[in-house]
């Protein structure tokens, strides 16, 4: 029940995407009830890009699934859910127009800045705790250039990042063994 | 139902990549059945950017409401979401039998970079939406930047909760009529 209602919350206040949870996730999945760490919860966006779905479901399906088994995993999915169905039956209702109103509008625009802010500082302490070395930094910065210059689907430029990765790791484990990763 | 069930599980099935990677699938869609217009699609789209839920989730929803009412609303949702359902439940027995072997850390650690990247882009799309930053020519809304700059400082400082947060920031846009 709490999962329910922890993932309702979220579904009800994110504007924007699955990405645009990110900061609402820090605060009560991480930081609040600590169910899950900074770097899970980017292993699970990571699962959640390349296997089919989308992301902010499949997210809360596998942080639901982590706390509770197959049943935990159910009821995450249809907090996030739930709201998407209120609002959009509502709108099926014939309120379609309601986003055409100035007052819609002005707080809509009001809420994005609130989301960037947010969304600056999460991807901030996202990088701080994630990125552990001058590698993995490496990674990153490729990454971001074949995203920016090159039309590559996401899927490709992650398992480029896999392989490098894994490249790089063995040949660290070969030079120093045992460290954690 | 059946088929309309079946054609919105395809797309839970199919589509890698999140939200938007639905949009191309719900075309088809459209064009196949004709249970919504490529108008309607469009329309979804730009609902879905201002109101929670992700597109896909949207559109099985409005489109599951239109045939069916509240049923068909709530049938549709959950044929999308079922295929990764099935699929994060046998990734995790994986993940929990294997999660601490090096060989899913050494996989997980290159992702894991190539991810921030991602939602480092993500960020930077939606704040250049929200100070509706133009690059030819150059333009951007001032008062959306000095705005942003301080509610980055009052947030760094205060940690206020992301909910209060987003309706402080809803009213303030109401009040300065953004």
């Amino acid at each position: 029940m709490e999962l329910f209602i922890t993932w309702f919350k979220m579904g009800l206040f994110t504007f924007g995407g699955g990405y645009a949870m990110l900061p609402l996730i820090q605060e009560e999945i991480v930081n609040k009830k600590q169910w899950a760490t900074e770097k899970e919860i980017l292993n699970y966006y990571t699962i959640g890009q390349v296997i089919p779905g989308i992301i902010a479901v499949n997210t809360a399906t596998l942080v639901g699934y982590k706390k509770q088994g197959v049943f935990g995993a159910i009821y995450a999915t249809l907090g996030i859910v739930l709201p998407s169905i209120i609002v959009i039956s509502f709108m099926a209702m014939g309120l379609s127009h309601f986003i055409e109103y100035p007052v819609v509008k002005h707080i809509l625009n009001g809420i994005k800045i609130g989301v960037s802010i947010l969304l600056i500082i999460s991807i901030y302490t996202m990088f701080k705790k994630s990125i552990g070395d001058i590698y993995q930094l490496f990674i990153l910065l490729i990454s971001l250039l074949l995203l920016i210059f090159t039309k590559f689907n996401i899927v490709i430029i992650l398992l480029f990042a896999l392989v490098i990765g894994l490249i790089i790791n063995f040949t660290k484990i070969n030079s120093k063994s045992g460290e954690d990763i | 139902m059946i088929i309309m069930l079946l054609e919105f599980f395809k797309i839970g099935l199919l589509a890698i990549g999140g939200g938007l990677a639905t949009i191309p699938f719900l075309k088809e869609l459209s064009l196949t059945y004709g249970w919504f217009s490529l108008e309607d699609l469009s329309i979804m789209i730009a609902v879905s950017e201002s109101t929670p839920g992700p597109i896909g989730i949207n559109m099985a929803t409005y489109v599951g409401f239109n045939s069916y009412g509240i049923f068909g609303a709530i049938l549709m949702p959950l044929a999308l979401v079922l295929p990764s359902f099935i699929i994060i439940s046998l990734i995790i027995k994986g993940l929990e039998k294997y999660g601490d072997s090096k060989l899913v850390k050494a996989i997980f650690y290159g992702l894991r970079a190539a991810v921030v990247a991602l939602i480092l882009v993500v960020v930077f799309d939606i704040t250049s939406m929200a100070l509706s930053i133009n690059m030819y020519p150059f333009s951007f809304n001032a008062l959306a930047l000095i705005l942003l700059i301080v509610g980055l400082i009052t947030q760094i400082k205060f940690k206020l909760h992301p909910i209060l947060l987003i309706c402080i920031s809803g009213l303030i846009g109401l009040l300065l009529k953004l």
